[in-house]
């Protein structure tokens, strides 16, 4: 009883950070939030008794997407209409 | 024997969620970024490794492992934490103060006016 | 002695309420990252603590992966957020 509670907390955080994630314009954030989901997703498979999926879950949706996407901010743009930075990427792509 | 070791890592298991609760108690009241730091590191780490701590008294094979956990929190967790507050000095963040003196307070007040035109940026 | 689970789960799971409303609410980047690096704490204390409930060696070892990941993309973001990546 205890742990249907729980993963029914955790799920409510999950839907909140996601939804977050989609509706924030600064992609940085979007990115933070990207890793709070994983990082609680990964807590709920090790409540559903998948230890193998919650090790994977973590190597990947932690450390190796939020890095990836953080570099990628860092050589892009930040926020979202930032419209002569991109129109200055278009140039330097081309 | 057994018994004292269950009650001995109840009553960490204890202190260390409460100390976890405070934490992110302190996260969520605290008015500035140093303040959220403070309270969010330094009272998780405690947490945690008073946690870990009693589920290692709890069953004793488990004891290596867990001081293994605890010795690599107790690296990580302040450095992860000073290099938070290295960078925010370096964005130019200043901690908010609160004064009673007049000329004080102005300078404050300045300093956050300023901040807040900046809010945009970071 | 299972009261004493019940109890700490119910805290830590409390802890995980307010630092993702510190997420959502905090002003600047700074806020929302170091409400990620409790988030991640509290994750491992969880971890253990259901690895012990669950009278299961192995499972340690995924909080031990989790923490070493957590601290690597805590200090990217903070070198992004310096400006020296």
């Amino acid at each position: 009883m205890i742990y249907f509670i729980l993963i029914a907390v955790l799920l409510v955080l999950i839907i909140a950070a996601a939804i977050y994630a989609v509706r924030q314009k600064d992609l940085l954030y979007a990115t933070l939030a990207t890793g709070i989901i994983s990082l609680i997703l990964s807590v709920l498979y090790f409540l559903l008794q998948a230890p193998d999926v919650a090790l994977t879950e973590a190597a990947i949706g932690v450390a190796l997407t939020t890095i990836i996407f953080v570099i990628t901010v860092r050589n892009t743009v930040r926020m979202e209409d930032e419209s002569d930075k991109k129109e200055k990427i278009k140039s330097a792509v081309k | 024997m057994s018994t004292i070791l269950q009650i001995i890592g109840g009553f960490l298991i204890l202190v260390g969620s409460i100390f976890l609760f405070l934490g992110a108690l302190g996260i969520y009241r605290m008015p500035d970024v140093y303040n959220r730091l403070q309270a969010g590191t330094k009272a998780t780490t405690l947490g945690a490794m008073s946690l870990i701590l009693g589920v290692g008294f709890l069953s004793p094979s488990w004891m290596m492992k867990a001081l293994i956990l605890i010795i690599f929190i107790a690296f990580s967790n302040p450095l992860s934490s000073h290099a938070l507050a290295r960078a925010m000095h370096i964005r130019g963040r200043f901690p908010k103060i609160y004064s009673n003196n007049a000329e004080e307070y102005d300078a404050y007040r300045k300093v956050e006016m300023s901040e807040k035109k900046e809010e945009v940026k970071s | 002695m299972i009261y004493v689970f019940y109890i700490a789960l119910f805290f830590m799971a409390l802890g995980m309420i307010f630092s993702l409303i510190r997420f959502v609410k905090g002003p600047t980047a700074g806020d929302r990252t170091v409400a990620l690096d409790t988030l991640t704490t509290i994750g491992v204390a969880a971890m253990v603590l259901l690895a012990y409930m669950f009278h299961r060696f192995i499972y340690v070892d995924v909080a031990l992966v989790y923490a070493v990941l957590g601290f690597i993309g805590v200090i990217v973001i903070a070198r992004y957020l310096e400006g020296a990546l």
